[in-house]
């Protein structure tokens, strides 16, 4: 879903550079609170992952391929506000190397597959464990869920934002419902991706799952992070 | 970082690369959902590319840029952890640590 330089006219790209900007900065506030030492591989982790999947496109229908977005995935791996950031890494490395996704179009790509997809996902994610049992399995699921749910909604708000400030003057009735229609199917794609990953980490190192906070013992948290410490980490002190 | 998360972030990097060096030739090379619906919808030709770099890049580029990606994101997440630690220091208070809770 990657938008190109010349889709969006300069003032709907610097307006959504501006919310960009602070949807960044407010998520720099927050990941500042919740980053510990071990979190800040895990991060790099995550944006490295979502960019080599975000390669992998997958044929949704005929003559159309579909990729991972990742925010739901990223979110759910080390919370929204880091996962934002995660995903804003992955677009600034593809527009600036890649030219995926254009340089003026930047700000619309954070707004449409950092900020939406994360939020969305974070949020339909707790809707999701909240009317689940506490396992692992919910956990898979609601992931799933989140990855399908954070896709057509981006989708629709692109076509929102073409009809506000697109290039090109087209129907919006038929730009949303051709975005929403072809990313419902991107957003199966998007599930099974998501859900694959998530269980693999919730199988390995549930610990490391934000998601999946909750479901570890706190004594296994606390020997964690006394692992931590005696590992040579400074300046993690735990009361 | 204890060591065996160390490991974790070791081997999820390897499998990153893995995708990408082995399995990102066999994707799907068709037009992704925006750009099928531009086609359609008849505003494809408004994309207008600012930058000049190989559209999704090549074999070699891929795992390059999963690197690069997981640099960029080690100096951000790095710096935002340093910053955060010195402001902590300087105002005499000590680094928070995150609630377990979800």
């Amino acid at each position: 879903m990657h938008v190109p330089d010349g889709f969006f006219n300069a003032a709907t790209s610097v307006g959504a550079g501006m919310v960009s900007a602070g949807a960044i900065a407010a998520s720099l506030r927050k990941a500042a609170s919740e980053l510990s030492d071990r979190l800040v591989p895990l991060a790099g982790l995550v944006g490295a992952f979502v960019f080599a999947l975000q390669m992998l496109n997958f044929p949704v229908a005929s003559g159309t391929s579909g990729h991972l977005i990742g925010g739901a995935l990223a979110a759910v791996l080390v919370g929204p506000w880091i996962g934002c950031l995660c995903l804003a890494v992955v677009l600034l490395v593809q527009a600036l190397l890649f030219a995926d996704g254009g340089i003026t179009a930047y700000g619309i790509n954070v707004v449409l597959i950092a900020v939406v997809p994360s939020f969305v996902g974070w949020g339909a994610f707790r809707t999701a464990r909240a009317l689940l049992p506490a396992s692992r399995a919910a956990v898979v699921t609601a992931s799933g869920v989140a990855a399908f749910v954070s896709v057509p909604v981006a989708a629709a708000l692109f076509a929102v934002l073409f009809a506000v400030g697109g290039s090109v003057d087209v129907g919006f009735g038929s730009v949303l419902a051709a975005m929403v229609g072809v990313h419902l199917l991107v957003g199966i794609g998007e599930a099974l991706i998501t859900g694959a990953v998530v269980s693999a980490v919730v199988a390995t190192r549930p610990d490391l799952v934000r998601g999946a906070r909750d479901l570890v013992p706190a004594p296994a948290l606390r020997a964690r992070a006394a692992g931590d410490v005696a590992g040579g980490v400074a300046g993690e002190v735990r009361a | 970082m204890t060591r065996t998360a160390g490991i974790f972030v070791l081997a999820g990097l390897l499998v990153g690369l893995g995708l990408a060096l082995l399995v990102s030739p066999l994707a799907s090379s068709a037009p992704d959902g925006l750009e099928k619906v531009a086609e359609e919808e008849g505003f494809a030709e408004a994309a207008d590319p600012q930058l000049d770099a190989p559209r999704a890049g090549t074999a070699v580029a891929r795992p390059v840029g999963v690197l690069v990606t997981f640099g960029v994101g080690l100096a951000l997440f790095g710096t935002v952890r340093v910053v955060r630690a010195r402001a902590a220091a300087s105002s005499g208070s000590p680094v928070a640590t995150p609630p377990a809770s979800p």
